[in-house]
């Protein structure tokens, strides 16, 4: 196998395929392509080990503007195909790109026993809470009473929260980042790219098309910094266009309080990643008109991997047991020899 | 048949006669332990050199009520000292554990055919249980065969009396007993089954003695007390020289499976869903964990085919298994296989349908899905095996056709094979056709890699494995240029690429021998049959042809594409008949393809076909 091509440092121009880019004119999409660009030759991994997984959709076309391995496959079962992957090969970085249809919805089974498993996989979900390949019908995250092409009198399920969906399913990494806020995606990617484990990273991605303005309150600058919770691990809970608002925990209650003289900084609740408890409560004011939206990783702690596992039972059955002989076991149990 | 050649001998206190081929059945209740039971009883028979052919029959409820019709599991063997290819048609002894047993079995034992009856389990309850309005041990109903009624729970429970053991521990040895006793009537060596008590039970040594115990005044009750007049021999088969052990179809899967992993040198990755009658492959495979095998227990069907796709796409050995319900549902995902025209197996143990049907039972009606389950044109190999033994080979074969031509291969089995069991001469590695697996590692003259760049013999692609460095490249579901496997929506690519996927299975063929006919290779008639058949088809044709017929037989074991002799043969004949577990589906192949009229012989009860089934239809149209 010939060696890694070349010793020079990777740069953005390495991570551009030959293929035309066919997303809408101001999608979302194009945001988080240029950050995953920008981002990739930091990572320190030669191309050919990076495989991007995709299954169906308008994000799902990602692969093919990555000039890495990468697999476009069917709906809602990149999760599946990214674990034969990693499995076959652990040396692999594996990367599941998906949306909120796609995961959530037809892939919704295999979203919940990828988490649990704990491959070291990361997995990126698109959100734009609503179906745009196939031209604007509501998702699982679409909020409830969503008029769309397929519900024009308003939909009737209550949407999916995805970071407490991934922590209800044992995920040992969530985040959450959002298409433009471009540097905090590219420290979001690096995180998820540094966790040993399942990642998962949603991000908010505006379909220009079917679904302007789905993140408005959290983009727009005026209303953003009131709408959005920055988390930063060690630090205290913080947000607020004049940085004086904060969420104190009153037991296992959060509140958003104003720091102003009854409540000062010291009272805040510090980030803590590790906390899954805590984890929960910030899932939790997703789609809550009473709290700022989350953003960050939300929780993290490392957790034996799938593949290592397998990896060490292979190995030490081959300590125990010696390294299989097919001979051996063909002649194995009850035998007799014709004369 | 059941000729004795009444050559006797002396035996230990009694006569010992000898015969060529006996069919014993043995049913209870499911939880009477039969399937055990049998197993040991194949086992003995397979050590002595018998040819041996075994049905095993039960419920797909893993404890019916006890004492119901629909709790009765059974398992039939056929031993003989000459070749033999079926478990049997008509039982000549039936070992009945309790009168539900009787009743559902009664129908297939011969005219003067032996019971063995558990009388113990003769109480009202049950006989009500199962439907007797009097207890048939007692009345005439048996009058027409030879009835053995033994109190098994009393026999065991003395000769346990003394060992204090919980009464229900001691109820459970009565098919040890049955077991025991089986073995003096046919003359079986006992050490076989002991040993393997000792290993099974061997952190309860109390049960080990108690089995034991069991399985000796089985065996000592049949030799002292004056109810059996003889015991019988059946010498050993003139089978080929070697080393032999019995085998069931699973197993041999998951031995073809290591062979093929070893022979190729890739590790060997199986990603599976739990289902009848396909699991015990991933049960087997899950122990060679230091043989490198990566097992993986998938969240479902459609996951475990995804796991198989990735795997492939990352260069190991990738198989999935299941049964019809299960490929229904991986059928998207085996079109993007095909698009991928990555190299994998895809094993179908078929079971009885449509829906859920008799999952325990066999059937044959899954061709067409294997053909054609699939959205679009996707063309695949399909192979069927035709023995136990076989689906060692088959697999084997699958593998390496799976990893030279590129693409899935489907591998059809039954629950017929899955379960049964003949002797199997133990295959030599070396022997093995080798397999070659050539990974791409450079990317080419002008440095551009193309993933569907094809070998001009067998249109292979190439097989570039992430992790080589200047081969990225991206594959997907969406229709591919030829060569550049750049998305493509080209009219005439699309056409080109239909044809040479299809091309592609087609061209395979080269590499099938000659097809096998017994008989004569120009006659009356052909039967024509595909996997499982196998054996009751060639024990009719082979009585037929002694009795003078001008019958033959060719058995197919790829049944897609077809081999490429086999028009030729077919024209050869007057008539065609072919025997299938469904409703004609190889038939509708064959003349389509060969516009030959055949005719179908076509059963859909679950159970295989019987001999005499076959012989029967092959006089009706001859
Ligand atoms: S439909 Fe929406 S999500 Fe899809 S490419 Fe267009 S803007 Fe982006």
């Amino acid at each position: 196998m010939a060696e890694s091509i070349t010793s020079k440092p990777l740069t953005r121009k390495d991570f551009i395929s030959d293929q035309d880019v066919r997303w809408c004119p101001g999608c979302g999409d194009y945001s988080i392509l240029a950050q995953v660009q920008k981002t990739f030759p930091d990572l320190g991994i030669p191309k050919e080990k990076i495989v991007f997984i995709s299954g169906i959709g308008c994000s799902s076309r990602f692969p093919y503007y990555m000039k890495t391995f990468g697999f476009h496959t069917i709906h809602g079962r990149a999760p599946t195909i990214a674990s034969g992957v990693k499995l076959a090969n652990p040396d692999l970085s594996v990367w599941v790109i998906t949306g909120d249809g796609d995961s959530l919805s037809i892939g919704g089974n295999h979203f919940i026993h990828l988490m649990r498993r704990n491959f070291d996989i990361n997995m990126i979900m698109f959100n734009n809470e609503i179906y745009g390949l196939t031209k604007g019908q509501y998702s699982p995250t679409s909020e409830l009473g969503k008029v769309t092409k397929s519900t024009p009198f308003g939909s009737l399920d209550r949407p999916f929260n995805p970071p407490l969906l991934a922590l209800g399913a044992a995920s040992t990494f969530v985040a959450r980042s959002i298409d433009k806020r471009t540097h905090h995606l590219q420290d979001m990617l690096k995180r998820t790219h540094e966790h040993k484990g399942t990642s998962f990273l949603e991000i908010y991605q505006n379909c220009n098309i079917f679904n302007d303005g789905a993140f408005k309150n959290l983009t727009d600058r005026e209303v953003k910094d009131d709408n959005v919770l920055v988390l930063e691990n060690g630090k205290p809970m913080i947000f607020g266009s004049k940085k004086n608002k904060g969420i104190h925990l009153d037991g296992f209650k959060p509140e958003v309080v104003e720091l102003n003289g009854k409540f000062s900084v010291n009272d805040l609740v510090v980030h803590e990643e590790s906390d899954r408890n805590l984890g929960g409560i910030l899932a939790n004011f997703t789609h809550n008109e009473k709290f700022p939206t989350p953003i960050g990783v939300l929780y993290c702690e490392e957790k034996p991997t799938y593949e290592d596992l397998l990896y060490d039972q292979i190995e030490s059955a081959k300590k125990r047991l010696g390294e299989g002989d097919l001979e051996a076991l063909l002649h194995s149990g009850d035998t007799w020899v014709i004369k | 048949m059941y000729k004795k050649m009444m050559k006797k001998q002396k035996n230990r206190n009694k006569e010992l006669i000898n015969v060529e081929s006996v069919v014993i059945r043995f049913a209870g209740d499911s939880g009477d332990g039969i399937q055990l039971t049998g197993n040991r009883f194949a086992n003995a028979t397979a050590i002595i050199g018998n040819d041996l052919g075994t049905y095993p029959d039960y419920p797909a409820e893993i404890r019916a009520p006890a004492g119901t019709l629909a709790g009765v599991s059974a398992y039939q063997i056929q031993f003989s000292s000459k070749d033999i290819y079926t478990p049997g048609d008509k039982v000549d002894v039936l070992v009945v554990m309790n009168p539900a047993a009787l009743k559902v079995h009664l129908s297939d034992l011969k005219p003067g055919g032996t019971i063995i009856a558990n009388k113990s389990n003769f109480k009202s309850r049950n006989l009500k249980m199962a439907g007797w309005e009097s207890d048939p041990l007692e009345d005439d109903t048996l009058s027409n065969y030879k009835v053995y009624d033994i109190e098994i729970s009393r026999f065991v429970s003395s000769a346990l009396k003394d060992m204090n053991l919980p009464s229900k521990t001691i109820e459970r040895t009565k098919n040890m007993f049955a077991l025991g006793l089986m073995y003096w009537i046919y003359t079986r060596p006992l050490e076989p089954t002991i040993e393997w008590l000792k290993v099974k039970f061997k952190s309860r040594p109390e049960l080990v003695e108690g089995n034991i115990r069991a399985l000796k005044a089985g065996y000592n009750f049949g030799d002292i007390t004056e109810i059996f007049p003889a015991s019988y021999q059946v010498g050993p088969a003139p089978l080929k020289k070697g080393t032999y052990r019995n085998i069931t179809g699973n197993y041999a899967i998951g031995l073809g499976l290591l062979a093929a992993s070893q022979k190729s040198g890739l590790p060997l990755f199986f990603g599976g869903y739990p289902i009848t009658p396909a699991s015990d492959i991933l049960h087997q495979l899950s122990h060679y964990r230091n043989f490198g095998v990566k097992t993986f227990q998938a969240e479902d069907e459609i996951a475990s085919i995804g796991s198989v796709i990735g795997a492939a796409f990352a260069g190991n050995l990738a198989v999935t298994a299941s049964s019809g319900p299960g490929i229904a549902l991986k059928g998207e995902a085996l079109g993007l296989a095909v698009m991928t025209e990555l190299p994998m197996v895809i094993v179908n143990v078929q079971r009885v349908g449509p829906s859920t049907g008799m999952p325990t039972k066999t059937e044959q009606a899954d061709l067409f899905q294997a053909l054609w389950g699939r959205n679009s044109e996707s063309p695949m190999p399909v192979i069927a095996p035709i023995s136990p033994g076989d689906c060692f080979y088959a697999t084997y074969e699958a593998c390496r056709i799976a990893l030279k031509y590129m693409t899935p291969v489907f591998i059809l089995s039954d629950a017929l094979l899955a379960n049964g069991s003949e002797p199997w001469l133990i295959p030599e590695i070396k022997q093995l056709s080798p397999i070659d697996v050539k990974f791409a590692v450079d990317p080419g003259e002008d440095s551009v890699f193309h993933p569907y760049e094809r070998d001009k013999e067998t249109l292979a692609r190439k097989w570039a494995v992430p992790g080589t460095a200047g081969l990225e490249h991206r594959i997907g579901g969406l229709e591919k240029e030829n060569i550049t496997g750049n998305i493509s929506y080209n009219p005439d690519n699309h056409q080109l690429m239909v044809n040479l996927r299809a091309q592609k299975v087609e061209s395979i063929a080269r590499e099938f021998p000659a097809m096998e006919i017994y008989g004569k290779d120009t006659g009356d008639l052909l039967v024509l049959g595909w996997g499982s058949t196998f054996g009751a088809i060639r024990a009719a044709v082979e009585k037929l042809r002694d009795e003078g017929m001008s019958v033959s037989h060719a058995q197919l074991r790829w049944v897609n594409p077809f081999p490429s002799d086999l028009g030729g043969i077919l024209v050869k004949f007057q008539k065609i008949l072919i025997p299938e577990l469904n409703t004609g589906q190889l038939i509708k192949l064959i003349r389509s393809e060969f516009l030959i009229d055949a005719v179908g012989l076509n059963l859909s009860t679950g159970k295989p076909f019987t001999r005499s089934q076959i012989i029967e239809k092959i006089k009706s149209i001859m």
